[in-house]
């Protein structure tokens, strides 16, 4: 036997660690240092005590979110959030590779389910509401019902387009169903199924917002809803920060895991484009 | 060969493909033998339901009529006895598994100790020359290096039969004499039988024990030739033989006729 030696591709790491975080912290931070600044200068100029400035806010912030109101008003939110989002992935990927995989059920059920995702999650507030009352579970299945579609469809998608080829080496090797399941049909579908979660989480930040505004004593989306309607309007734009910042935390959170997850398919596209 | 028993045995293989549009015949009427040990090609003019035959061989597709037979019973469905190598290696290898990973998930049903399973799969990268590449991905690898791990992965299972169906037509052809060398050298040193379709007449020539031409669609085995080239083939030496040249050119023939239909078809098949 020749011994055979072939070249593996790796990734290149040329620049510099000093410069990379250099131009990685300008990047993202410049703009919104600047656009900081601009809202500085015109919040000074105006009159209209709908714009405080910058500073007003992060004392605001400060005042309102540190302490007591963190564990009061914040984590119930995020723990609703973080409930709803997990039922959604569990619910959609569930249902999702069932339906993906039996053609009859999914020709039964493609025309309901489009019909039931067009659905504005929103006013299915007031019925979901009625049958559940106004507890945390009516917010979770709020967050919930908005959320799973986007995973559960993908995830319907991803499981069909399983690569013909692929699944008939796994049937000429008699590998069994659940090896199958787990070593092809979810792996095969992650792009996709990934593609679902991030549009399914800023659905689910929306509707925990707007679930805690229609009717609650307590979360984020209660507390800027309450200070709207006081005026208190430099903790009110304190709370908007807030949800940004959530939803910016909820991003990163998301980037690192699906970077892990689909290392595979990141590789791959990096490899085709060399 | 000490071992002179037979392995495969096709009689009246038929394959009708029924759709909207029409039936179309793939395949007509093919009959042939295989004995334990053999490294058998199967070539034939482009279109002439090659892929088809190696599928219902490998119990992939049932054919309309006839009998496959493994070791004397029938073929119904796929076997711990064959193991197919896809042309597409890039399709038929999972991305997202290590080669050491891709290697091993046939093996993860059979009853094997941790152990043994991990011998298995060091032994067959060994034997492709892939030791040092087990923890990479398939898409870190040249064309032909892939189609390496989908070999190993084949040996690995331990079939009595490798089916190969046109493996290496994506590869350059330097890549090709390599690996035409290692399924030489596999089926010598494993006693594995090969079953080996390509649409490349030196190939089929080079490597073969038998050539098995086709003829076209609806298919009929033309001829069945035994290559009387020495057992020690040589990409060099082998090739400039006469005798090679002089096979060739038969299966080449045999082929053109074949593509202008002028072969007649055997009394069975009509």
């Amino acid at each position: 036997m020749t011994a055979y030696t072939g070249r593996i591709a790796s990734t290149a790491r040329s620049r510099t660690v000093g410069s990379r975080i250099a131009t990685s912290l300008l990047y993202p931070l410049g703009l919104p240092t600047l656009l900081l600044v601009l809202w500085g200068l015109v919040a000074t100029r105006t009159t209209s005590r709908f714009f405080p400035d910058p500073l007003t806010i992060a004392e605001a912030f400060r005042e309102t979110w540190v302490g007591p109101a963190f564990v009061e008003d914040v984590l119930p939110s995020l723990a609703r959030l973080g409930l709803g989002v997990a039922a959604s992935i569990v619910l959609g990927i569930a249902a999702g590779t069932v339906i993906g995989l039996t053609r009859w059920l999914r020709e039964l059920l493609e025309p309901l389910l489009e019909f039931l995702r067009a659905i504005p999650p929103p006013v299915l507030i007031p019925v979901v509401m009625l049958l559940l009352g106004i507890t945390d579970t009516m917010k979770v299945v709020v967050i919930a019902s908005g959320a799973v579609w986007p995973i559960l469809l993908n995830t319907i998608d991803g499981v069909r387009g399983t690569d013909s080829v692929m699944t008939e080496t796994a049937e000429s090797f008699q590998v069994t169903w659940w090896e199958r399941l787990w070593f092809l049909v979810l792996p095969a579908a992650s792009p996709r199924i990934m593609a679902g979660v991030r549009q399914a989480l800023s659905v689910a930040l929306i509707l925990m917002v707007i679930s805690e505004m229609f009717a609650s004593s307590s979360g984020l989306g209660y507390r800027i809803a309450y200070f709207q309607r006081n005026y208190l309007i430099a903790e009110m734009w304190s709370g908007i920060l807030l949800l940004g910042l959530v939803g910016v935390f909820l991003a990163v959170a998301f980037g690192l895991v699906e970077r892990r997850v689909l290392r595979w398919y990141h590789g791959i596209r990096e490899v085709n484009r060399a | 060969m000490p071992d002179r028993s037979t392995l495969l045995r096709v009689e009246h293989l038929r394959k009708v493909y029924e759709s909207a549009t029409g039936t179309v015949e793939a395949i007509g009427d093919i009959s042939f033998t295989m004995d334990a040990g053999e490294l058998v090609c199967i070539v034939g003019p482009s279109g002439c339901g090659k892929t088809t035959l190696l599928k219902c061989l490998a119990g992939l597709l049932r054919p309309t009529s006839g009998v496959v037979e493994m070791d004397g019973s029938p073929v119904t469905g796929p076997s711990p006895a064959m193991a197919v190598v896809f042309q597409e290696y890039g399709r038929s290898l999972y991305p997202w598994l290590t080669v050491r990973g891709n290697v091993e998930l046939p093996l993860r049903h059979k009853r094997l100790t941790r152990a043994a399973r991990n011998k298995l799969v060091v032994d067959a990268l060994e034997a492709v020359g892939l030791a040092h590449a087990a923890r990479s991905h398939p898409w870190q690898l040249s064309g032909g290096m892939q189609q390496r791990v989908a070999i190993a992965r084949a040996v690995a299972y331990q079939p009595d039969v490798l089916i190969m169906d046109e493996p290496f037509a994506a590869v350059d052809a330097q890549t090709r004499a390599d690996l035409e060398d290692l399924v030489r050298e596999l089926h010598a040193s494993r006693t594995i039988s090969v079953v080996f379709v390509t649409h490349d007449i030196d190939e089929s020539v080079y490597l073969g024990q038998r050539v098995l031409v086709l003829s076209t669609s609806p298919t009929w085995v033309q001829e069945d030739l035994a290559i009387d080239l020495p057992p020690e083939r040589d990409q060099i030496t082998t090739r400039a033989l006469p005798r090679f040249t002089e096979l060739r050119t038969h299966v080449y023939d045999q082929i053109q006729r074949a593509k202008r239909g002028q072969a007649v078809a055997p009394r069975s098949a009509r």
